[in-house]
């Protein structure tokens, strides 16, 4: 049984259809990479699971619900998919500990020193007990990165929703970020992936697809789409690439 | 020196007038502004509208001609009445209120978008990405603005003494007409403003301390 379905998904901003029509299904504990060159939508598609962008046509099911559907509760949903974003976002007016626990607190009505031994444990996780008490101000990039996957899970979601999560890491930073990404793949974690790291996508993924002009072009598992790639885009994006 | 001691204790009867029209007015019209930021950032295009009305109707009238009309125009019509008192609290608030409503939006307007959708995407309502996340930022960054248009409502208020109200100002004037002492009076008077206002910023500078973005 499919975790996400989509069905002829199509997302246009204006005159410009980014998202043409696009047919996946996710795989409960699957972790799906998405490639693509910059423009391609695979940042707009993986918006489009959560609903953070309007979704112009076709369906979005998602854990059982169609968040296509206007009557949905999409914060109920929302709450079922974490996702972390290129820039982190991290509410900086917040420590880290108060980052991690707000959801928690004010969505799932968790006490609070439940929530905090909760995101004390995210915390030791993600490798960054001893920044609970501080501001994402005062964190490196990739610190913030994982506090921001901490974040996430704190919410306990049944998916997980990355967007090109080390895309703006100092190239030091961006092994730590991957472990814990990998920690949580192992975990059974499902994963929806946008990344440029194909090496993360060769080694984590269970399947990667290429996205180019707003349509999936290729899809596969990872060893064939990169070892053996079928179309004549992606066999150029891949050699730009790697 | 004996002429400023006599006029003080009712320039500081003035200045209680003063202070507490301004407090409720700051107060009320910081509330009309917030009401007025939101109806303006609403996805709803009537309630756009009703605060860019009201923003543009207050912003291009000067402050007087609203006080007139106000305490003589509406007054005069035969189901309304108010005092003076009255219709200087509501003028100064309005006032403030539309200058406070575009400080607002500017300011929840400037803060990231990310920062939504990062609470959007936990589960927060609008509502609660608003109040948690958005507001306490914004607030933040519009307090210097703030202080700015609360002190220059502050200053505002002694217009109110043209229809009467016994504030600082017209407390200024009957001492001044009274002694023929022009210059020490409205001197003192000077005075007590600026002191006000200095201890205004200096709340306002604590408030930032306080509240230091991250």
């Amino acid at each position: 049984m499919s975790i996400i379905q989509v069905k002829n998904l199509q997302k246009s901003f204006g005159h410009i259809e980014v998202l043409k029509d696009i047919n996946v299904e996710i795989q409960e504990k699957e972790v799906l990479c998405v490639i693509g060159p910059s423009g391609s939508g695979k940042s707009t598609f993986l918006r489009c699971l959560n609903r953070l962008e309007d979704i112009s046509g076709g369906h979005v099911i998602v854990n059982g619900h169609d968040i296509t559907d206007s009557k949905i509760n999409i914060n109920k949903v929302r709450q079922e998919v974490g996702m972390v974003f290129q820039q982190f976002n991290l509410f900086p007016h917040k420590t880290v500990l108060q980052n991690i626990t707000l959801g928690p607190i004010k969505i799932r009505s968790i006490d609070k020193s439940n929530a905090e031994s909760r995101a004390m444990e995210l915390l030791a996780k993600v490798g960054l007990k001893e920044k609970a008490h501080s501001y994402p101000g005062e964190l490196s990039g990739g610190q913030k990165q994982r506090v921001a996957i901490a974040r996430a899970l704190a919410m306990d979601p049944k998916i997980m929703l990355f967007d090109e999560p080390t895309s703006a890491l100092d190239p030091e930073m961006v092994g730590d970020v991957l472990d814990v990404m990998k920690q949580l793949a192992k975990e059974g974690m499902t994963m929806v992936v946008v990344t440029h790291e194909m090496g993360f996508a060769r080694e984590v993924g269970d399947r990667v697809i290429f996205m180019d002009g707003g349509y999936i072009v290729e899809e596969n598992k990872p060893e064939e789409l990169f070892g053996n790639p079928q179309h004549e885009r992606t066999k150029a994006f891949l050699s730009k690439i790697l | 020196m004996e002429t400023i001691l006599a006029a003080l204790p009712y320039l500081l009867e003035g200045l209680q007038v003063t202070i507490y029209i301004f407090l409720i007015a700051i107060i009320l019209g910081f509330m009309i502004g917030m009401i007025m930021a939101l109806l303006r950032l609403a996805p709803i295009k009537v309630l756009n509208w009703i605060s860019r009305i009201f923003v543009d109707a207050i912003r291009g009238t000067p402050f007087l001609v609203q006080l007139f009309f106000i305490y003589f125009g509406l007054n005069s019509l035969p189901w309304i009445s108010f005092d003076s008192t009255t219709a200087g609290i509501i003028t100064v608030a309005i006032n403030a209120g539309a200058y406070f409503s575009e400080i607002i939006r500017a300011g929840i307007q400037s803060i990231d978008k990310g920062q939504t959708e990062a609470a959007r995407s936990i589960g927060l309502t609008s509502v609660q990405t608003m109040r948690f996340i958005i507001l306490p930022q914004a607030f933040r960054r519009m307090l210097p603005t703030i202080t700015n248009q609360s002190i220059i409502s502050l200053k505002d208020t002694s217009l109110l003494s043209i229809i009467g109200i016994a504030d600082l100002t017209q407390q200024g004037e009957i001492q001044a007409s009274a002694t023929f002492e022009a210059f020490k009076i409205w001197l003192t008077v000077g005075v007590i403003y600026f002191v006000i206002i200095y201890c205004l910023s200096l709340l306002a500078n604590f408030l930032e301390r306080r509240f230091e973005l991250r």
